[in-house]
């Protein structure tokens, strides 16, 4: 029986991660708890928008209302990676080598671990960023497709077209798809050899959390009744096959979807609060957690699978136990 | 009665203010933001402007215009304000209320589609009016070279009719008809400095069904009386009286003036068409209607409509704002109050006699 640790907060959870296998939740307000035996925070912002943990795993990426971006340590200290004056920045990526990616107004900045920072302007506003598996390339969203980076050379981008806005960008695990969710309630995706388009629509709401299953064989996502996870083991990506549809219930929405790491197994995160793991040969269900205050807003599971992290906009965060 | 009932307590009330610089767009903010009544509000202004706001809430957003991938050119939406309305409402307590102060030069219409076409959006707040403020020296110049500037008037809900210290009555008159044949619909006041009752241009309700047109009993009056009291002219009036502009060769059609309230300025492309019939047939009305919308629905910027439908003892009211529609059985009619539809289109290139054909072809 999977056993749940409630944590009740104040304010809407931006995310749910595991920063050195220690739960960190961060609130919109600022502050980032965090369960290092017992409940301990930092407040980081005056407004909290987004949040990643490194590459490395031992720290929290953020970024805020506040113009700033900022990381914290798995022991809580706070620290300042950039800042940009009183923008909002509302995305923010960790890549390779101590590298953070982050997006305000037109503009993508990549922050290098040796201080330098490249800006990277954009005809539209950016929306999301993401750094590719392998290399220093970074891939930011915007109105009307997604431009590619090489940050740390002068290479040209490459521009990935289609009409719409992109308003989340992720890069496959292998590296060779870049899926985007858009502002319509579809996600659009690419296959960067040779920018061949994967048309993936039909969602009753946006698309708010994307995440790859194990070796990146699946994308499941938020946005329907059920989360929709599409099959990406081919070359030609979910083109001409069906997704799968799990965990289905009637008029409650897909709010929240995070992988399992080792698994093809997903936590599957609903608007009344409630969390299911669902496995994917067999879309056998286990309840995780009941429905809560709010809709579930972030999950993370940790290194090894046992433990998933989730919160809420209501606040009603907590940690749940699978194996106990 | 209090109005808060109206809104669900989760839906937070948007106000949005237009005009062009100078016409004290600021001003009225202050005024709204430093009276005290009581209210905090979230102000989101595009730009640092060089009067300051005097308030902790100020988030600047760059104006992003985002075209919804379906196939429709006027279902435009401001993907600044999904972002910053989204982080917003994910700090509820700081704010009761929002105010979007937008540049002079903006659209207006994806402004105010952005709180219908969004789901996140419309499901966290209400559009509660578009507001504009007008200068009213130097309107007649801003029509001239400006679409934007009969936008903004003819999308809004309360026009104010501004700096009319620095203004002769006469042109006071003249630019007062000109609002009002561009827009029909809108609440009309003359302000000097901004300076107006904030229960005038606050908590209208203007895209509220229940109350949109509740709030103007006299919707529509003033374009079929064109000489109430305050105009010398009214908007159907034919009279050469704007001798300011050049004459020039005009293609504009003027066939409209019959039935439309084609405006007196010629630099004027807005044209407004008001409609007036008896009881309609449902079965009739609402194809009409779908089918107007959906095909000149680039052309329509703002519609508002009373319809008395046969044997229904309740108003139905509906609204739109280019192809986005909404409808709703709004009060029972009252014994003193004539059972008759009303309809008033906003737009350009409007045919007005087929609109009239059509209206009266759904009277039951």
């Amino acid at each position: 029986m999977p056993t749940v640790a409630p944590l009740d907060l104040a304010g809407h959870c931006v995310s749910a991660e595991f920063v050195a296998n220690i739960p960190f939740f961060s609130l919109a307000e600022g502050e980032v708890h965090r369960l290092d035996n017992g409940q301990k925070s930092s407040t980081v912002h005056d407004g909290l928008l987004a949040a990643t943990v490194a590459l490395d795993g031992k720290s929290l990426i953020t970024s805020g209302e506040d113009g700033r971006v900022c990381s914290v340590s798995a022991a809580g200290e706070v620290s300042q990676i950039a800042s940009v004056g009183r923008k909002w920045i509302n995305c923010v990526a960790a890549g390779p080598q101590g590298a953070v990616a982050f997006g305000y107004g037109p503009n993508a900045v990549v922050h290098f671990a040796d201080g330098k920072q490249k800006t990277l302007p954009h005809q539209r506003s950016v929306e999301d960023v993401a750094f590719a598996p392998k290399g220093m390339r970074l891939a930011a969203a915007h109105y009307g497709g997604a431009t590619l980076h090489f940050p740390a050379s002068e290479g040209k981008p490459t521009e990935l077209l289609w009409q719409g806005a992109h308003t989340r960008v992720t890069f496959s695990p292998d590296g060779n798809f870049l899926v985007t969710a858009m502002q319509e309630n579809a996600l659009h995706g690419w296959r960067i050899a040779d920018a061949r388009h994967m048309r993936m629509s039909g969602y009753p709401a946006k698309v708010k959390s994307i995440s790859w299953s194990v070796k990146g064989r699946w994308l499941a996502t938020s946005g329907a009744p059920a989360a929709i996870v599409w099959p990406f083991q081919s070359k030609d990506g979910p083109m001409g096959k069906a997704p799968l549809e799990l965990g289905t219930r009637g008029d409650v929405l897909v709010t929240c979807v995070a992988c399992h790491p080792a698994d093809e197994i997903a936590a599957i995160g609903y608007s009344d609060g409630m969390v299911l793991a669902v496995r994917f040969a067999d879309a056998k269900e286990v309840l995780l957690r009941r429905p809560g205050k709010g809709a579930i807003s972030s999950m993370a599971w940790d290194q090894e699978g046992r433990r998933l992290a989730f919160g809420s906009e209501a606040g009603d965060c907590g940690v749940i136990d699978i194996t106990a | 009665m209090s109005e808060a009932q109206h809104l669900t307590p989760s839906q937070i009330p948007v106000t949005v203010l237009t005009g062009y610089l100078g016409s004290g767009k600021t001003t009225l903010l202050n005024r709204i933001l430093s009276e005290s009544h009581g209210k905090r509000y979230a102000v989101i202004v595009n730009e640092f402007g060089e009067i300051g706001i005097d308030n902790d809430l100020i988030v600047e957003s760059d104006e992003e215009i985002y075209e919804m991938n379906n196939g429709c050119v006027c279902c435009t939406v401001r993907g600044d304000l999904i972002r910053t309305v989204e982080g917003l409402m994910r700090r509820p307590g700081r704010f009761d209320a929002i105010l979007v102060e937008t540049t002079g030069l903006a659209d207006p219409a994806p402004v105010a589609q952005t709180f219908f076409m969004d789901d996140d959006v419309r499901s966290k707040t209400k559009l509660d009016a578009v507001v504009a403020l007008v200068d009213a020296k130097h309107l007649p110049l801003r029509l001239k070279d400006s679409r934007e500037a009969e936008d903004q008037i003819a999308f809004a809900d309360v026009i104010l009719l501004n700096k009319t210290d620095l203004v002769s009555r006469e042109e006071l008159r003249d630019i007062e008809a000109t609002l009002r044949a561009i827009n029909p619909a809108a609440q009309i006041y003359r302000t000097e400095r901004a300076s107006i009752d904030l229960d005038k241009v606050l908590d209208r309700g203007a895209f509220d069904l229940k109350r949109a047109l509740e709030n103007d009993p006299h919707f529509l009056e003033a374009a079929d009386h064109d000489h109430d009291h305050d105009h010398v002219c009214g908007p159907d009036c034919d009279h050469d009286h704007h001798h300011h502009h050049d004459h020039h060769h005009h293609d504009h059609d003027h066939h409209h003036h019959h039935h439309g309230e084609a405006s007196p300025i010629h630099d004027v492309t807005v044209q407004s068409v008001s409609l007036r019939a008896g009881e309609m047939d449902p079965k009739k009305f609402f194809p009409w209607i779908e089918r107007i919308t959906q095909t000149e629905g680039p052309n329509v910027l703002r519609l508002k409509g009373i319809i008395a439908f046969k044997d229904d003892p309740d108003r139905y009211v509906i609204q739109g704002v280019h192809m986005i529609m909404e409808g709703d059985h709004q009060r029972a009619w009252k014994d003193t109050e004539k059972r008759e539809s009303r309809l008033v289109f906003i737009g350009r290139k409007l045919d007005a006699d087929a609109l009239k054909r059509g209206f009266e072809a759904c009277l039951s």
